[in-house]
């Protein structure tokens, strides 16, 4: 008989568990939830908040009804359930995105134009992508231009040469100096566009590959896009021009910078629109017939102008004072100084700033529906919900809106967050 | 060449630049001189001595359609306003909450007023006001609900009706007032509230002198509470306060304060809209408090409380307080949209229906503008007086 003493023990036990409240999602719950009294009612005012809203909701979204012509109709599918009648969205679905005058057989070329927009914005939106895809960048505009308006491909054509012409002509005679260069380039382009304006035919456009639309039959969200699109793209050189304008310390031009500044960032959107309806035309020379389109575009372009050109002034203030000493000390003139050094990094810093005016500004593309153009506000509230089908279909069709705005505004702001971390060089 | 010389350079730019300026002022001026002339239009503004002709349905002064359109765009004015008034206060109430919050350790809430600020801020508000118009005018009940003996719809508390035709409150009255003009009382009742402000202050610098002398600050909060409703209590009860309740005559509704609905729409669509970016300013601000700060202020040994109001906000607020401000601004300009719901502001009285009427673009447009960039240049002076207040005294 062996006496064993094992009181001894010859290995470790293992540590038993953490007690279970303090582990796993019963602790995450405690601690986040109800980690005190006053967090807890609040948590269940949130949750009982949460469970109405999701209880009137989902029901809705879940019996919706996709395919009625008329709300009469949809509501005798429905049978007294909630539910809710998507079936406007379906039927309108064209009007909704083209506005209700744009030709049903060239609905491709939008479309086309949009895709082509991806391919246009990537290389400007992703600099790994590489840089000879800016050629197409710079063409887009007139390509989008024909796709969209159609008529004779000449028009865009001889816009595109003056370009084109004014950068060969800055790029020969900027070597000499800079104001050579941009008088130079201004004086080439005009003189391209007149000649070349001239040289088209009147007839151009009867015959041309892609059926003429005048641009009063640009609506849905179409026209928000384009918009938003054009006045953005526009603003931009103006808003820098601004900027430098207005940090100048030259009187006469900071002053003109910052009295338009000023007076349009102190005026609503809608007055300035109220100026492209009924007073901009009195501006043009009298035979001239410049469309309500264009004098928006103009409007809208001046008043994100005028906010991109303060975002930008404060990208210029941030710049350590070095930077402007250093490019003078390395015998730049001012332009140099401005495109090689100050400005990269000005913009950099501002680009947060641009996107937010970016998304304000196409949020605000909505106003054109006050001017009586068919935006999708103004196609919801006009052509379809004066409709008898669709008399008193709100909440589907505001919320189809609110959607489509939500998703392209969210996707801008995130869009923007990830271009911050990703130029963001110091504090690694 | 002149613009070689340094000397001249910025002198010569400057010239063509006036060149410029004025030959496009000319330019366009000549048109405008051209077009007036072929239109058979002058520039006068005599169209606002005439008589307007038009209704408005919320009106803050004395107004019918025989008053004159500059009573009419003193009518818009007041009602501009009236809304971007109210709407900065409940804006900056709901934009301080949910900023708060989104910073709050429970994890439901903070997530949720995460989703309220990217709802909001990234839907149009023209689409949250004509949400909520629609939601005045289609799915509250009409007065006739109301009527009978099983009406589908009921007075909130007795005191409020919410209709499709606005939302009627009760109004006070004095009955036994100590001036015959309403006006006059309710001034009375102004005069006293700020005369409680004064002597609150006084309060406050009585509780600081005496804690300075004996490093114990004497408790104010009881002090302060009746100095700012006793007073005025009292005042209310000798001149006889009464409410007049609104209640169902004939087909609508009859005594109390109506409040349109497209009032209720812009000032409700514009407060929570606003808030959204109100909420983020204020989470920044906050954010911008280095945790340094806070321990700081705790090993000194300051209770959390007064943490908050000695240390965090006084610097948090010179954060927020610019943005803020730049919000009230974007209220006023944005409550121009009040002519989607048809609420009679200024851009819906002058820059609509009298434009409309006597056909003075130039004249009506030009007004509008001037009034909102007085009012925005009244607000940045306000901005900048603030801002060099509570700027860093630094050398």
């Amino acid at each position: 008989m062996s006496t064993e003493l094992a009181f001894v023990r010859t290995e470790q036990i293992p540590p038993s568990p953490p007690p279970s409240s303090a582990i796993g999602p019963k602790k995450w719950i405690k601690d986040n939830l109800f980690s005190s009294i006053p967090n807890t009612i609040l948590t269940i005012v949130t949750i009982w908040l949460i469970y109405t809203v999701l209880m009137v909701v989902v029901p809705w979204m879940a019996n919706g009804v996709w395919n009625t012509s008329s709300l009469t109709e949809c509501r005798e599918v429905l049978q007294g359930k909630t539910g809710a009648c998507f079936s406007v969205l379906s039927e309108r679905w064209n009007q909704i995105l083209y506005g209700f005058k744009y030709p049903v057989d060239s609905y491709w070329r939008p479309n086309t134009a949009l895709i082509l927009l991806a391919f246009a914005a990537a290389p400007v939106m992703f600099f790994d992508l590489p840089r000879k895809m800016l050629i197409f960048t710079a063409i887009y505009p007139f390509l989008a231009y024909w796709l969209i308006w159609g008529g004779t491909i000449l028009g865009p054509l001889v816009a595109l040469l003056g370009f084109v012409a004014g950068g060969f002509a800055f790029m020969r005679l900027s070597f000499k100096s800079f104001a050579a260069g941009f008088f130079g380039a201004i004086i080439a382009a005009f003189a391209v566009w007149i000649i070349g304006g001239g040289l088209i035919p009147e007839t151009a456009s009867e015959n041309s590959l892609l059926a003429a639309v005048p641009s009063r039959d640009l609506g849905g969200f179409m026209l928000n896009l384009m918009l938003g699109v054009t006045c953005v793209s526009l603003s931009l050189p103006l808003g820098i021009a601004l900027a430098l304008g207005r940090q100048s310390n030259m009187p006469l031009i900071k002053g003109i910078s910052v009295v338009f500044i000023e007076f349009v960032r102190g005026v609503p959107l809608i007055t300035l629109l109220f100026v492209a309806s009924v007073m901009l035309a009195y501006f043009f020379p009298p035979d001239s017939t410049v469309d309500l389109f264009l004098r928006v575009v103009i409007m809208i372009t001046m008043f994100s102008a005028a906010y991109i050109a303060e975002v930008i002034r404060g990208g210029l203030a941030a710049l350590p004072k070095g930077q402007y000493e250093a490019a003078d000390s390395l015998g730049l003139d001012y332009p140099q100084a401005m495109r090689l050094i100050i400005l990269p990094q000005a913009l950099k810093i501002s680009i947060p700033g641009i996107v937010n005016v970016a998304v304000g500004l196409f949020k605000d593309t909505t106003l054109v529906s006050v001017i009586s153009m068919f935006d999708l506000v103004g196609m919801i509230r006009g052509p379809i919900l004066a409709s008898t089908e669709w008399n008193g279909v709100y909440w589907e069709l505001l919320g189809f809106a609110a959607f489509l705005f939500f998703v392209v505004c969210y996707g801008i702001s995130q869009y923007s967050q990830w271009l911050e971390r990703r130029l963001a060089t110091d504090h690694r | 060449m002149l613009i070689y010389d340094t000397r001249y350079r910025s002198l010569t730019f400057q010239v063509i630049a006036a060149l410029v300026l004025a030959l496009s002022f000319w330019f366009l001026g000549n048109n405008l001189i051209q077009n007036l002339r072929a239109a058979g239009l002058n520039i006068s503004y005599s169209f606002l001595g005439e008589t307007s002709g038009y209704d408005i349905n919320q009106v803050l002064i004395d107004y019918d359609s025989r008053s004159t359109h500059l009573r009419a765009a003193i009518v818009g004015i007041l009602n501009t306003l009236l809304v971007a008034f109210f709407a900065c206060i409940t804006a900056t109430i709901f934009g301080v909450i949910a900023g708060v919050l989104r910073l709050s350790n429970n994890w439901l809430v903070a997530k949720v007023m995460s989703v309220y600020v990217e709802i909001f801020r990234n839907i149009p508000v023209l689409i949250w006001i004509i949400i909520i118009f629609t939601i005045m005018t289609a799915v509250l009940p009409g007065p006739r609900a109301f009527r009978g003996d099983n009406a589908t719809a009921s007075m909130v508390l007795d005191l409020f009706a919410f209709t499709n035709r606005g939302i009627y409150i009760p109004s006070p009255h004095f009955e036994s007032g100590l001036f015959d003009s309403a006006v006059q009382n309710w001034l009375l009742v102004i005069a006293f509230l700020v005369g409680s402000f004064f002597a609150t202050r006084r309060v406050s610098a009585w509780a600081t002198a005496k804690q300075e002398a004996t490093g114990v600050r004497p408790s104010t909060f009881w002090i302060n509470l009746a100095i700012w409703f006793v007073p005025v209590i009292l005042l209310m009860l000798i001149m006889g306060l009464s409410w007049e309740v609104p209640a169902l005559k004939g087909f609508n509704f009859a005594g109390g304060i109506k409040v349109g609905g497209p009032l209720i729409a812009l000032w409700f669509a514009l407060s929570i809209y606003t808030g959204a970016f109100i909420a983020e300013n204020v989470r920044a601000g906050i954010q911008a408090i280095s945790k340094g700060q806070t321990e700081a202020a705790s090993a000194l040994g300051l209770r959390p409380s007064r943490v908050m109001n000695l240390v965090v906000l006084p610097q948090a607020l010179r954060v927020i307080i610019p943005p803020l401000i730049s919000q009230y601004l974007n209220i006023t300009k944005n409550s121009s949209l009040a002519i989607a719901v048809g609420y009679a502001d200024i851009t819906a009285t002058l820059g609509g229906i009298t434009l409309n009427q006597t056909g003075r673009a130039i004249e009506c447009v030009l007004l509008l503008m001037l009034f909102y960039l007085t009012i925005s240049l009244l607000i940045s002076v306000v901005m900048n007086t603030y801002n060099n207040a509570v700027k860093l005294k630094e050398r």
